[in-house]
């Protein structure tokens, strides 16, 4: 059996091995969600976070582009209105608004033959019907990393891309080899998804959304 | 396939099979359509260097050899290895007597061991306890047998006797073995050592390549795979081999979908395809996607060099060919280099201002009688370029055979041009390996006469300098993919 950790607690322990997330705060009511917004600056997102809540966007538990501390409030109040007795403690996650054109998918599954495996892809909501992707056996050596961005069809999306900086390929190696890490650190992740993995302006990866699976 | 640790001598391991000082085959038969025919037929008729013998119930002849009614009647120490067609009841006892005569390795035909339920699973675990009480090497069951060109071994109850060369195949189904040597024959790139694992009950298709790995007569590792059991412990091996060789894989079930957890996204696109495909970049191993494609990379790899970068230059005598190979080029790890200015000014010195000036190189049919050989000689030499893909071998040949086989021949100058032709072809081909030797750098020659007309003087030019001559453009690019992604691995870790 497994469970998933909560968006919160995924993204903690995947930063820990280098995975670069937001800036973000986890909080219990609406009006401290309107605070937190503020210090972290508009635009924001908020989502219901929980350790049961593995499919937000499918339940409609993220609102995003939130430009005021006021709108903040009462997304948040409506967040927390939406949770169900089976999710357990819930609190709403406030981070900043990561915006860029590019998004690309990254995790960890556990293959029944070839047992833990890392991808990378293209990412977002059309990641699995593109389905450009790459895996690669835990553990990789770091040239094995650099190795998998070679291998996407869609190579063109890691050079410049309509206003945007070139992918900056050593952060998003850094990714790679950071979720290589988490599972060679605890042999009880099962997997994680990464998705979107969102490509900033400036090149770099930022893991957006973040779920862990851990045996049970 | 097995998955037990390779021996630390696997050359010393499978001498006695792949080089036997003499071989028994035990069952032989009188009938030509049994296995105990057709085993000891090929070993004959392959030319086979060491000593033949044969046992069977009924005693007798077999195509001239005396068959022994016990295997205790045969010389001592004579003999390494026995290629068995006798039924399964038969054979420990058979084994036993085998050891008894210093025989160490046994090829096993027969059928009803672990393909036929529990009782022949049984059986089968027995023999393989059997052969490691009795230090025997155990090839099959129910394998159809043996190459070694370099003992001129044929030992296999299948066509063909493959030509001698440098591939070392092994594969999970035996008929993925007579692919292979098919297109051995067919292309006269050869074979160092093939075998069918059949059941592979005590030795499976890592333990051949582990052995191919280290076998001075092999540079390449072709196998077929199937069904493997344990994935994790098949890699290790598999990049074992492959920091050790070149290794070609052509994997069946390719597009089943496999175990999918639907909790995750990554889940979901980890069908087995990509996460073996990825094991295969991963640990340097060439996947191919056919049949010939697996033949193709594995003897590219045997004859020829490795490039040591992408940088291709596209030769044609034709305008629409070389767009297509650049075309080709595109979708792979190649890299069709813009010419380098020196190279564009040493090559206008050859031919009239209408050729391409950019690569391709086509030289619009300005050539004369040197300017092939001169050009490809200039394009190899260059530090910029890293590989040539030769196209338009063959075509004056072809106009030749029409003339030849034409009611004009010998007349009207005829004779004389079809001679010329076929010796500036032979000439273009021999020059392509010659240049590529030298400099160290790969050129591959492709042209549809390889198949269409195998007998023309260019490709049959190509076939005797011991290189592949390929069947199209895109069959040239996509080996020559294979060629420099292994290198690139090879480079990117100081191997």
């Amino acid at each position: 059996m497994s469970r998933t950790l909560s968006e919160a607690d995924s993204k903690a322990l995947l930063a820990g091995h280098g995975v670069p997330v937001p800036d973000e705060r986890v909080v219990a009511t609406a009006k401290d969600a309107g605070a937190a917004a503020t210090e972290l600056g508009f635009p924001v997102v908020a989502k219901l976070c929980g350790d049961a809540i593995a499919h937000k966007t499918e339940r409609g538990l993220v609102r995003l582009r939130l430009g005021d501390a006021a709108a903040v409030e009462e997304a948040a109040a409506d967040l927390l209105s939406r949770a169900t007795p089976e999710d357990g403690e819930v609190g709403v996650l406030v981070a900043p608004m990561v915006q860029g054109n590019r998004e690309l998918i990254a995790g960890l599954h556990t293959d029944p033959q070839f047992g833990m495996t890392v991808m990378v892809g293209v990412g977002g909501v059309l990641a699995e019907a593109v389905g450009d992707v790459t895996f690669r056996l835990v553990p990789l050596s770091r040239t094995d990393a650099e190795d998998m961005l070679d291998d996407l069809a869609t190579s063109a999306l890691l050079g410049a891309f309509r206003g945007e900086a070139a992918v900056q390929r050593d952060k998003v190696v850094d990714v790679i080899v950071g979720l290589a890490a988490v599972a060679e650190a605890d042999p009880s992740v099962i997997s994680v998804d990464l998705n979107p993995l969102i490509i900033t302006a400036d090149g770099a990866p930022v893991a957006v959304d973040a779920l862990v699976e851990v045996a049970s | 396939m097995t998955s037990s640790a390779p021996s630390s001598s696997a050359v010393e391991r499978f001498q006695p099979m792949f080089d036997p000082k003499g071989v028994l085959v035990a069952g032989a038969s009188t009938h030509p359509g049994k296995f105990g025919f057709v085993a000891l037929h090929n070993i004959l008729a392959g030319g086979y260097a060491g000593k033949v013998f044969a046992t069977n119930r009924e005693g007798g002849e077999v195509l001239g050899i005396p068959c022994a009614t016990s295997v205790d009647d045969l010389p001592d120490g004579e003999i390494d290895l026995v290629f068995v067609c006798t039924p399964a009841s038969a054979n420990p006892e058979l084994l036993r007597q085998c050891a008894a005569k210093g025989i160490r390795a046994a090829f096993v035909t027969s059928a009803g061991y672990g393909e036929a339920g529990e009782e022949g699973k049984q059986a089968q675990d027995d023999l393989v306890a059997l052969a490691d009480e009795l230090g025997m090497v155990l090839a099959g069951p129910n394998g159809q047998g043996l190459a070694s060109s370099p003992s001129s071994l044929c030992a296999q109850i299948v066509a063909p006797i493959p030509p001698k060369g440098r591939i070392g195949v092994a594969s999970q189904s035996g008929n993925f073995v007579s692919s292979f040597m098919n297109y051995a024959v067919q292309t006269g790139v050869g074979i160092s050592r093939a075998v069918s694992a059949g059941n592979a009950a005590a030795t499976g298709v890592a333990d051949y390549l582990d052995f191919y790995a280290d076998d001075p007569e092999t540079a390449v590792g072709l196998a077929y795979v199937e069904g493997i059991a344990d994935g994790r412990a098949f890699a290790e091996r598999m990049r074992s081999v492959a920091e050790r060789r070149p290794l070609v894989l052509l994997k069946g079930g390719a597009s089943s979908e496999g175990q999918r957890a639907a909790a995750s996204h990554t889940g979901s696109l980890a069908s087995d395809d990509a996460v073996f495909d990825g094991m295969c970049r991963q640990y340097g191993i060439s996947r191919a996607a056919t049949v010939e494609e697996a033949f193709e990379a594995a003897a590219s790899f045997a004859t020829q060099p490795l490039p040591k970068g992408p940088r291709t230059v596209v030769m044609t005598t034709a305008g629409g060919w070389g767009v297509v190979t650049a075309d080709a080029i595109a979708g792979t790890s190649l890299e069709l280099v813009a010419l380098p200015e020196d190279l564009l000014a040493a090559i206008d010195e050859h031919l009239p201002p209408r050729w391409s000036r950019n690569n391709p190189v086509d030289l619009a049919g300005g050539e004369t009688r040197d300017t092939i050989p001169t050009v490809m000689e200039l394009i190899a030499s260059h530090d910029d370029v890293d590989a040539i893909i030769y196209l338009g071998l063959g075509i004056q040949s072809n106009q030749a055979r029409l003339m030849r086989e034409g009611p004009y021949y010998t007349d009207h100058g005829i004779e004389r041009i079809v001679a010329y032709h076929e010796r500036q072809d032979a000439r273009f081909a021999e020059a392509a390996a010659e240049i590529s030797d030298r400099t160290g750098k790969p050129i591959l020659t492709a042209t549809e006469l390889a198949v269409a007309d195998p007998d023309n003087a260019g490709p049959a030019a190509v076939r005797a300098s011991g290189r592949l001559c390929y069947a199209s453009s895109n069959r040239a690019v996509t080996a020559l993919d294979h060629l420099w992604r292994h290198a690139r691995w090879r480079q990117r870790r100081g191997l």
